[in-house]
């Protein structure tokens, strides 16, 4: 055995690898609760991949047979609801992972200098798991995956002078048809998972270039011992592949919950209309989208007024593009001296609430059909969305922080 | 700022409540797969006073008959009209383009009809039909206003003359107990050959059954579960001991 990793090694370096990535790759000890997210966030990537892999062998990606397909699926095929529903919960779990993650990364300043990088990688995965998810919505072919893309395709339209032709480009047709199916399909299954898988890379890579962020916010290799190892910090391997196996059992029971008792979850995590094949002269009286684009679609409708001789619709886009565009210049925009909130004064304590609480009530907002007052209130969480990332530079100059202390704690 | 955070929370609190849709009130049901016997008799309502104009063209006949242990020449003897072999999907013969023409637009395929509706739309439904001159098929329905569908089951239930009353809450006798539903309908126009509770049963069998052939396995999938959340359950315990035994030497 030993000798037969020589020679693999010899020629090819992973004991080096596993030593870089793993074995010695020191991760600071305080890490808490919060840190499950990322390595949970890859079983259920693996998960999708899996489970995708083997609901295509079965699916049938035309207009006439998506629907049929999967309900074949569903019933016919040998633990294929159990696939099916794999896939169809992993799409919700992969997003409240993330989600999760994401707002680690805000709590504890993980974004700042010098793992600007990490978080742009980070941005670059949520953007085409977004896309992935947006695609893979269309293949069951039921009335909401059917109107959902209409109205999302159809917001490309709301751009001057081009956008009329550029949702058509990205259709392949004048409405959504079973041509818009098929190219959904050749991206949900090959091209874009070969792109998370290829960011996925790039953000663990960079992220070992500098290693881990803690809740404290403390550079832990500026305190090393005689050996050259972080005082803080521990191998990844054992200490944190164990530890997160704790976090993978409790998330797979709740998981699982879902799985075999609830995998509708109310109609959030598969919503109702879809039971309903794909009808392009029938409108459902209601179109929302599945919950994690909810925050979005909820600021897109939250702009009523013509701007510069300019549509509505338009500034909405542009709104609901700017919440995302502007989680890529985070990191710039954050000026305090510290990194953890732990340091840092009340101001970034409050905005970081109003933020995350303003996030989860425009997800409701957009779940809902709307009415004047919901419309309102959509505005001014919207306004206090963006305040967040706009007074950034503001706030975190101005307020008072604590002193860090020179170890980590807890 | 502390009175801001405060009134902005008072902000929400009234979008928070505000639940999506009133709609019509619905008599509740909620279905119950392992009762085989309340699912045969739903699979023969349907098959007999259904299945002429609405598929269940995702489902397979060998399925119902195993799953409800309705033996397969049993099956095929009473069961199967089309003259389709047991292994077939269970479709029907009603040509689409004719019943729009028909009834406005084609019967729908009813395999997820509970799945898009719910199971109490359906009871309610089922049991909502009243008599209405200025239909063009003289029913309507206290659910589905303007319904396109004929009230089939009408040597059943007979015609209710007015409204019926669905999704009232039912009272409860106070000396007994009993929970007294009442009837749906106070006067008919034409009698049927059920009385109110036994169409009731006969609706709450055919929903039942309908449920079940939108989620066929669901009894299989919640006895898994079972066992799947124990296994995670007992290597939780072994994920949490060999995670305390590497971190003994954490300081």
């Amino acid at each position: 055995m030993q000798k037969l990793l020589n020679w693999v090694d010899e020629r090819l370096p992973i004991v080096d690898a596993w030593n870089n990535h793993l074995a010695k790759y020191y991760a600071p000890k305080n890490f808490n609760f919060w840190y499950f997210f990322g390595s949970l966030a890859m079983l259920v990537l693996v998960n999708q991949l899996v489970t995708g892999i083997w609901l295509t062998m079965s699916y049938n990606p035309s207009g006439e047979g998506a629907f049929a397909s999967v309900e074949y699926i569903m019933r016919d095929v040998e633990w294929g609801w159990l696939l099916r529903y794999l896939h169809s919960t992993g799409a919700s779990a992969f997003f409240i992972v993330v989600y999760l993650h994401m707002f680690r990364g805000l709590m504890y300043g993980s974004y700042q200098k010098p793992r600007e990088l990490i978080w742009i990688f980070g941005m670059l995965i949520y953007l085409a798991l977004m896309a992935e998810a947006f695609m893979g919505y269309l293949l069951p072919w039921g009335q909401m995956s059917y109107w959902g893309a209409q109205v999302i395709v159809n917001l490309f339209g709301a751009i001057p002078v081009i956008g009329e032709d550029l949702s058509l480009w990205i259709r392949g047709d004048y409405l959504i048809s079973g041509i818009t199916l098929n190219r959904f399909f050749a991206l949900h299954v090959v091209a874009l998972p070969i792109v998370l898988l290829a960011l996925v890379v790039l953000h663990i890579l960079a992220l070992h270039e500098v290693g881990s962020n803690n809740p404290d916010g403390i550079d832990i290799k500026k305190n090393k011992d005689e050996n050259g190892i972080p005082k803080d910090g521990i191998p990844f391997h054992p200490y944190y592949s164990v530890h997160d196996l704790l976090g993978v059992a409790v998330f797979f029971f709740i998981f699982f919950i879902v799985v075999f008792f609830f995998p509708e979850v109310g109609g959030l995590f598969l919503e109702k209309p879809n039971f309903e094949p794909a009808n392009n002269l029938k409108t459902p009286a209601h179109i929302a989208p599945v919950w994690y684009f909810t925050p979005f679609y909820a600021m897109l409708r939250a702009v009523t007024v013509d701007l510069f001789g300019l549509d509505a619709k338009f500034w909405g886009v542009v709104v609901m593009g700017g919440a995302i565009a502007i989680l890529f210049v985070l990191p710039w925009l954050d000026r305090s001296p510290v990194r953890s909130i732990r340091y840092k004064g009340w101001l970034s304590k409050i905005a970081l609430v109003i933020f995350a609480i303003s996030f989860i009530v425009l997800g409701y907002l957009g779940i809902v059909p709307a009415t004047e007052g919901r419309t309102t209130l959509a505005q001014i969480l919207t306004a206090l969305y963006f305040a967040y990332f706009i007074l950034m530079p503001f706030y975190t100059r101005m307020e008072k922080t604590k002193p860090v202390p020179e170890r980590v704690t807890g | 700022m502390r009175k801001l955070i405060f009134g902005l929370f008072i902000a929400i609190l009234p979008a928070l409540g505000l639940a999506a849709g009133a709609g019509v009130h619905l008599d509740d049901m909620s279905p119950d797969h392992t009762d085989k016997e309340s699912l045969q008799r739903g699979a023969a309502l349907f098959t007999n006073y259904c299945m002429g104009c609405h598929s269940m063209e995702y489902a397979r006949y060998k399925r119902v008959s195993d799953d409800l242990e309705i033996p397969a020449a049993l099956y095929e003897e009473n069961l199967i009209f089309t003259g389709a072999k047991i292994g077939e999907l269970m479709k029907n013969s009603m040509n689409k383009d004719m019943a729009s023409g028909w009834f406005g637009a084609p019967p729908p395929d009813l395999t997820l009809e509970t799945r898009l509706r719910g199971e109490s739309w359906v009871y309610s439904y089922l049991r909502g039909f009243y008599k209405d001159e200025t239909r063009p098929l003289g029913v309507n329905n206290v659910v589905f206003d303007l319904v396109g569908m004929p009230h089939v089951l009408v040597d059943l239930q007979g015609l209710c003359a007015v409204k019926p009353s669905i999704g009232v809450e039912p009272s409860v006798e106070p000396l007994s107990g009993n929970i007294n539903h009442g009837d749906v309908c106070p006067e008919y126009a034409i009698e049927g050959s059920m009385t109110s509770a036994e169409f009731d049963q006969a609706m709450w069998d055919l929903t039942n059954f309908m449920s079940y052939m939108g989620d066929p396995v669901k009894v299989e999938r919640e006895r898994l579960g079972i066992f799947v959340l124990i296994f995670v359950a007992i290597f939780f315990v072994f994920a949490y001991l060999l995670n305390r035994e590497y971190w003994k030497d954490v300081h």
